[in-house]
C-alpha cells in the first residue's frame, strides 16, 4: 500500500512503542501533526517551549528506561533543542528528535526557518542524518531508535524535509536493521574479569566505585548483591548514586569536589579502585595526579574511549555494567575488609555530612523529602540546590534522582519532573530548583497544569545564583558580580553581603503558581516543612510549588578548591568552624 | 610519551556529512590534524580516508577509540609502524620563467623523477608524485630557486598496505 511519509512516520513510532510523543507544531512539521491527528495509540504532548520539550523527553525517558521521543519544526523549533540535545547525550538518555526541515529543493536557499540543524548538533548527537528520500524513511527512522537505545545509550537526531514527509511510498516498516560500522559491544572477557577478580582477593583496602552506567543498565540490584558478597565498600559519582542503597551499611558516599569526607578519603587511600560506568570527570577526580593514587585501578565501561583517557586503568574491560556484574558474581569471593570499613566507619563518624543549623536549612528539607515519600522520582536543577540534593537524598530502587550531571544545565529540573510524571503517573515526582533555575523554563507550569500533573516543585530560594555566588565569595574574594538575583538599579552597584534590607524578590513564586492555576505555599520557617508537603499532596489535579525562604548566604561544604587533591578539601565554611 | 606524526586509515560509510563528522572530531577535541584525503573505493558505498596526525601516545589511543566509536566509522587501521605506500600528488608552477629557468627545471625534474606535464614560453607545470617529505625537499628547492614566482598545490597523501615491502 502507498501511504505518505508523515503516515510512514506515525506508523514507526507504534511500531517502536512510543507512548507519548513530546511535540511542538510549525510550518514545516505540520504534515507529520496532521497524521497524528485522532491518534489514541499515542499521547502527544505539548509543551510550552521546545526546551522544556528536550528536558521533558529526557525525563520521560531516564524514568522509564523507554525512549524519549520528539518533534519539532524546522529553524528556530529546531535550535531550541539543542542544549536539551547535549544535556541528554551528556548523560547517555536515549532521545529521537525528529525535526522538520524545508522541502529538499529550497535547503541551502536560506528559506524561511531554514537551519542546518544537522550540521548544527553533529557534535552533540551520537547520530545525526537527514532523509533526503521517501525510500530510505523506514529505515532511517529504524536505524535512529536502534542506535539511540543500545550500547551507550544517546540522542540522534532525524532531520526530515516537508516534501519527504508529503510524497507517497511504501507502508513498511522494517523490523530489523544492519549497520556495519555499528556493533555494540554485548560480550564479557572472561579473562579481565578473572584478572580483576583475582587483583581484588589480594586488596586490603578495595573500593568500589559506581558510575551512572550502572544505573542506566538497571544493575542496581545487582551491584548491591555483588557488594554484600564481597563485603567490598561502595562509594558513588552523583550519576551512581542510588545504584546500591544509600542507607546499605557498605555505601560511603559520593566522592568528588562536594563528596563526604569518608568517600573522598576512602578514594584517596583505597590499594585497589574497582570502578564501573564512570568517565572520571574532572568534578570527581580533582587533581589527576592524586586521584586514587595509592590504588590499582580496574575499570568496566562500555565506551572504550572512557577507558584510560583521565586515569590511567591497570585492568580495563569493555562491557555493559550489568553483564559485566553478572559475570563477576558468577566468580566473586568474600573478602576479610574488617579492618578497612572500620576505619572508613570512623571517617563517616569523624567528619558526618551536615549543615549548621539555620532557621530552615536544605538539608531539612531534603530530610523532610526522604522522610514523606516511600517511593519517588526526585529531579533536580543545577547549582547548590542539586548539590544539596545529592549530599542529603536517601535513594534506593524505589527512589530515583534525575539530575543534569554531565552537562550541569540550569531549567532541567521542571521540566524533567513533567516528562517524569508522564511516563510514571502513579509515583510521586518531585522537582528540586533554586529561585534562578526555576525562572530558566518556568513556562513549563501551564505544561504541568493543563495535562494536570501534580508535581511538586520546592524552589530553594536564597536570592542568588548561589553556587557562582560562593565561588565568588570561597576563591574570588567575595566579589560579588551579576549573582544576585534581588538586585535592583536602586541597589548599591557593589554589594558583596545582603543587608536585610535587600529589594523584594521578583516573581512572587506564590502568586505565580496561582496566576498558572497551581498551588504556591511559602516556607520560612522547619517547623513548616512537614505541613507544606502534606498540603502539596492532597493538591492531586495540579502542581505545587513550595518555595523555601532559605539563608542568602549558605554555602554547600565540603568543597575540594579547583586543581586540588580530593584529600585537601574543606571541610566547613570559615565563619562555621568551631 | 612520543609526540610524533602518525598515519590512520579509515573506511567510512560514503555517506553525506560523514566528512564533517570526522573532521568536527579533530576540531572539536583539539586534535592536530595534519593532512586528510578521502575517495570512493572499489565499494561505491564505501570511502576510504588517510589521515595524518602529530600526537603522543595517549591522545593517538583516544582519536583511534573516537574514530572507532562513531557510528559511520566501518574500520580503523593504524599505518603508523606497518610497512605502507605513501603518496602525495602535488603540482608546482613557476612563473616568469626565462629560457634558462626552463633547463634549470627539466633538469630538477629529472633529478627528482618528477615531470613536466605544461608548459608555455614564460611558464612550467611540475606534477609530482613522491612521499610528503620528498615534496617538501622539492618545494624547499625550487622556492629559493625562484623566489616568489611558484605556485604550488598539494592533495594530501594516500596510504595503502605494502605487498612485499618490510619497511616504508
Amino acid at each position: 500500500m502507498q501511504i505518505s511519509g508523515a503516515e510512514l512516520f506515525v506508523k514507526a513510532l507504534k511500531a517502536e512503542q512510543v507512548d507519548t510523543l513530546f511535540a511542538y507544531p510549525g510550518g514545516q512539521a505540520i504534515d507529520l501533526f496532521n497524521a497524528l491527528y485522532g491518534e489514541t495509540e499515542i499521547d502527544v504532548v505539548l509543551p510550552r517551549h521546545e526546551q522544556g520539550l528536550v528536558h521533558a523527553a529526557d525525563g520521560y525517558a531516564r524514568s522509564t528506561g523507554k525512549v524519549g521521543v520528539c518533534l519539532v519544526t524546522s529553524g528556530p523549533g529546531a535550535t531550541n533543542l539543542v542544549t536539551g540535545i547535549a544535556t541528554a547525550n551528556y548523560d547517555s538518555v536515549p532521545l529521537v528528535c525528529f525535526t522538520g526541515q524545508v522541502p529538499t529543493n529550497l535547503i541551502g536557499n536560506d528559506a524561511f526557518q531554514e537551519v542546518d540543524i544537522v550540521g548544527i548538533t553533529r557534535s552533540i548527537c551520537k547520530y545525526v542524518v537527514t532523509v533526503r528520500k521517501r525510500e530510505e524513511l523506514g529505515t532511517v527512522i529504524k536505524k535512529a531508535f536502534y542506535i539511540a537505545r543500545s550500547g551507550k545509550p544517546g540522542v540522534v537526531l532525524v532531520d526530515l524535509p516537508k516534501d519527504v514527509q508529503r510524497a507517497m511510498g511504501s507502508d513498511e516498516y522494517p523490523e530489523k536493521v544492519e549497520i556495519r560500522g555499528y556493533k555494540p559491544n554485548t560480550a564479557v572477557h572472561i579473562g579481565q574479569i578473572k584478572k580483576a577478580l583475582e587483583t581484588l582477593k589480594r586488596a586490603k583496602k578495595p573500593l568500589f566505585l559506581v558510575g551512572g552506567g550502572v544505573n542506566i543498565a538497571h544493575a542496581g540490584q545487582e551491584m548491591t548483591q555483588l557488594a554484600e558478597l564481597t563485603g567490598v565498600p561502595v562509594v558513588t559519582t552523583i550519576m551512581g548514586k542510588g545504584a546500591i542503597p544509600t542507607t546499605h551499611e557498605l555505601y560511603i558516599g559520593n566522592i568528588g569536589i562536594h563528596g563526604s569526607y569518608a568517600a573522598n578519603s576512602a578514594i584517596s587511600e583505597c590499594d585497589v579502585l574497582f570502578s564501573i560506568g564512570t568517565r572520571f570527570n574532572d568534578r570527581i577526580t580533582g587533581k589527576l595526579g592524586t586521584f586514587a593514587e595509592h590504588a590499582t585501578i580496574i575499570h568496566i565501561d562500555i565506551d572504550t574511549a572512557s577507558i584510560s583517557r583521565n586515569i590511567v586503568v591497570d585492568i580495563p574491560i569493555v562491557a555493559d555494567a550489568k553483564n559485566a556484574i553478572v559475570a563477576l558474581l558468577e566468580k566473586a569471593v568474600p573478602l576479610h575488609l574488617k579492618e578497612w570499613r572500620a576505619r572508613i566507619g570512623e571517617w563517616k563518624v569523624q567528619h558526618p555530612l551536615r549543615m549548621k543549623k539555620e532557621v530552615l536549612t536544605p538539608q531539612q528539607i531534603m530530610e523532610a523529602i526522604n522522610d514523606t515519600f516511600e517511593e519517588a522520582i526526585i529531579t533536580t536543577d543545577v547549582g547548590q540546590n542539586q548539590l544539596w540534593a545529592t549530599q542529603f537524598l536517601e535513594l534506593n530502587g524505589k527512589k530515583q534522582l534525575l539530575t543534569s550531571g554531565g552537562l550541569g544545565t540550569m531549567g532541567y529540573g521542571l521540566p524533567a519532573a513533567i516528562g517524569a510524571k508522564l511516563g510514571n503517573p502513579k509515583k510521586h515526582v518531585i522537582a528540586i530548583s533554586g529561585d534562578g533555575g526555576m525562572q530558566m523554563n518556568i513556562q513549563e507550569m501551564a505544561t504541568a497544569v493543563v495535562y494536570e500533573l501534580p508535581v511538586i516543585i520546592c524552589v530553594l530560594n536564597n536570592g542568588y545564583l548561589g553556587n557562582v555566588r560562593q565561588w565568588q565569595e570561597m576563591f574570588y574574594q567575595k566579589r560579588y558580580v551579576s549573582t544576585c538575583l534581588r538586585y535592583r538599579r536602586s541597589c548599591a552597584a557593589i554589594c558583596n553581603s545582603p543587608t536585610g534590607e535587600c529589594p523584594e524578590y521578583t516573581p512572587d513564586f506564590v502568586k505565580l503558581a496561582e496566576s498558572y492555576g497551581a498551588k504556591g505555599i511559602r516556607v520560612t520557617k522547619a517547623e513548616e516543612i512537614e505541613a507544606a508537603f502534606q498540603e502539596a499532596l492532597k493538591n492531586t489535579k495540579a502542581p505545587t510549588i513550595i518555595e523555601f525562604i532559605i539563608e542568602r548566604e549558605v554555602n554547600v561544604m565540603p568543597i575540594v578548591a579547583p586543581g586540588n587533591p580530593l584529600s585537601s578539601m574543606v571541610l566547613e565554611s570559615e565563619e562555621d568552624a568551631v | 610519551m612520543s609526540i610524533k606524526k602518525r598515519w590512520i586509515s579509515l573506511f567510512v560509510e560514503n555517506d553525506v556529512g560523514v566528512l564533517a563528522r570526522i573532521s568536527g572530531l579533530f576540531s572539536g577535541k583539539s586534535y592536530n590534524l595534519n593532512s586528510l584525503t578521502v575517495g570512493t573505493t572499489e565499494d561505491e558505498t564505501v570511502s576510504r580516508m588517510t589521515i595524518s596526525l602529530t600526537s603522543d601516545d595517549k591522545t593517538f589511543e583516544q582519536v583511534k577509540k573516537q574514530l572507532n566509536r562513531s557510528v559511520e566509522v566501518i574500520k580503523v587501521i593504524d599505518f603508523t609502524d606497518v610497512p605502507i605506500h605513501l603518496k602525495e600528488l602535488m603540482f608546482i608552477k613557476v612563473n616568469h620563467c626565462t629560457e634558462k629557468d626552463k633547463q634549470e627545471i627539466f633538469r630538477i625534474s629529472q633529478v627528482f623523477g618528477v615531470k613536466v606535464i605544461d608548459y608555455n614560453p614564460t611558464t612550467a607545470l611540475i606534477e609530482s608524485v613522491q612521499t610528503e617529505k620528498r615534496n617538501n625537499e622539492l618545494v624547499a628547492m625550487l622556492s629559493s630557486a625562484f623566489l616568489n614566482r611558484i605556485e604550488i598545490v598539494r592533495g594530501g597523501s594516500v596510504a595503502i598496505e605494502a605487498i612485499s615491502l618490510s619497511e616504508r
